[in-house]
């Protein structure tokens, strides 16, 4: 018999009893004799038969499929060494960049991608014994031009989108930009106007600081549309 | 360290020389989030002992053959201000706060789920900013909080305080006077969830019967200290939520205890469909 013992959106912390007895359990969460216990400080959820904690801050790790956003710090003959803010620097082939062959004798790595730019990638492998290997060569990948870039805590992502995106839609509508978000937590913002970017800006970092609470997509429209009167 | 015991630092009434019982922790507060440059960080006072902790990681370890293939390694730096003590510290590391390094990373080393993040560093950076003695076990206990604040997967935190022997008689948490003129001290690491001491050192000499006293002391201030580094670690998070929802959840529960009251079941399902196309068509409408 599995209950569970923890209350649903509960702010918990390590080594927080959650629940008993069998029942699925996913990120977040420690199975000890039976028990299951909070590994991080974080929001329970209690989906019926499943629990996990949601972790509030935390280091962005990569995942195979993860659209990333990413800082060009090395540029050897053949590959560039990428800062996607994880623990482990990614690497991106000169083939996996473009869709034409790269020649090294004749083609300059520099050409595509320098020192400092900042790149929308995805992230091709990633298995923990290996860096993680990078890919540009598909659509709408490649470098970022213009626009602002900011950076949150990788584990607010998912709010600041929203439920199949209705919070970044309501976003972008209400501030007439662009906005690409990276699983890594970076968010790179583009308007015609500053003051467009900067009010997209304030709405994300306001997510950022209540991505805990509820109704927040209601608060977040309430705040850009006074800001609009 | 130990002194001869000499001096009286407990009075017939049993209260100490700052006024404390044996068995009274000194005030205690942890802050949270205090270096913003850090992925994780707190603050500890106890008592006269201000000590900072900044944890930067999981990251990438330098030099690299350093690295463990199957788990992060973690790395504390405790340092000393040179304006901590009442004589100026030499700046350069001693023997001392190298020691309390290692023991420190160690304790953390056994509660850290570290091999979710192999071949990495994680750094803990304990700064005494004011050092009245147990900078050792204040330093572990603001250590596991700042861990747990940079969201790094550990089984459960660690409290640490020490026990001590002044005059013959246990007590707990000592300060800087009772440290050096009491002739025994004791700092305990322990994890609370675990039930496991992660950390035990001795200074002095003890009786079979008094070390039992000081573990059992030390164990239970250890746990009351535990309820305050949980409260540190959820206020931020509870303080938010209190100031941006309170407002709003008398709204939120008008339509929930609604349909609850109403008994036909057909209206249930109906009520939330004639809610919710409301904000959608809303939303419609500003699209278009």
């Amino acid at each position: 018999m599995s209950k569970v013992i923890a209350k649903n959106h509960a702010i918990v912390i390590p080594g927080d009893l959650l629940a008993e007895g069998p029942i699925n359990f996913g990120e977040g969460i420690v199975k000890r004799n039976g028990e299951y216990y909070s590994s991080v400080v974080g929001l329970f959820q209690d989906k019926g038969d499943f629990i996990q904690v949601k972790a509030l801050r935390g280091k962005y790790i990569p995942r195979p499929g993860d659209l990333v956003i990413g800082k060009v710090t090395e540029v050897s003959l053949t590959s560039w060494i990428v800062d996607i803010g994880s623990p482990y620097t990614a690497i991106l082939s000169a083939n996996n960049a473009t869709e034409k062959r790269f020649d090294p004798i004749k083609d300059d790595a520099r050409k595509i991608f320098d020192l400092g730019d900042i790149i929308l990638t995805k992230i091709a492998s990633f298995d923990r014994t290996r860096d993680p290997m990078l890919i540009t060569n598909e659509r709408g990948l490649g470098k970022l031009r213009g626009g602002r870039l900011i950076e949150i805590e990788a584990s607010h992502i998912p709010r600041v989108i929203g439920k199949k995106g209705t919070m970044i839609n309501m976003i972008k509508r209400l501030t007439r930009t662009q906005i690409i978000t990276g699983q890594n937590g970076r968010i790179w913002v583009n308007g015609k106007k500053i003051e467009d970017e900067l009010k997209a800006i304030q709405a994300i970092t306001k997510i950022e600081l209540e991505a805990h609470t509820q109704g927040l997509t209601d608060r977040i429209r309430e705040m850009i549309s006074e800001d609009q009167q | 360290m130990a002194g001869d015991g000499t001096v009286k630092l407990i009075d017939e009434k049993g209260i100490r020389l700052d006024g404390r019982k044996a068995d009274e922790l000194r005030p205690v507060s942890i802050k949270i989030g205090v270096i913003k440059n850090a992925n994780g960080s707190a603050e500890i006072r106890m008592g006269k002992n201000i000590i900072i902790a900044a944890v930067y990681g999981p990251r990438e370890l330098h030099p690299k053959h350093r690295a463990l293939a199957d788990r992060a390694l973690i790395q504390c730096f405790y340092r000393m201000s040179t304006f901590s003590v009442n004589d100026r510290k030499s700046p350069a590391p001693s023997r001392r706060e190298k020691e309390i390094s290692m023991v420190i990373s160690n304790s953390l080393s056994s509660v850290v789920l570290t091999e979710k993040y192999p071949r990495t560093t994680i750094d803990v950076y304990l700064q005494v900013l004011q050092a009245d003695g147990g900078t050792r076990t204040a330093s572990l206990t603001a250590a596991s909080v700042a861990l747990a604040d940079a969201g790094i997967p550990m089984k459960g935190l660690i409290a640490s305080v020490a026990a001590g022997l002044i005059n013959d008689q246990v007590v707990l948490d000592l300060f800087d006077i009772e440290d050096q003129k009491g002739s025994g001290d004791l700092p305990l690491g322990y994890c609370p969830v675990l039930d496991e001491i992660s950390l035990l050192q001795l200074d002095g000499v003890f009786t079979v019967k008094q070390f039992e006293d000081s573990l059992n002391i030390a164990i239970k201030g250890a746990k009351d200290l535990y309820e305050i580094q949980r409260d540190a670690l959820k206020q931020k998070y509870t303080d938010i939520r209190a100031e941006v929802e309170v407002p709003e959840k008398p709204k939120a529960e008008e339509p929930k205890v609604e349909p609850k009251v109403v008994p036909k079941p057909v209206l249930k399902v109906e009520k939330p469909k004639t809610e919710e196309p409301k904000p959608s068509e809303d939303d419609k409408r500003e699209v278009e």
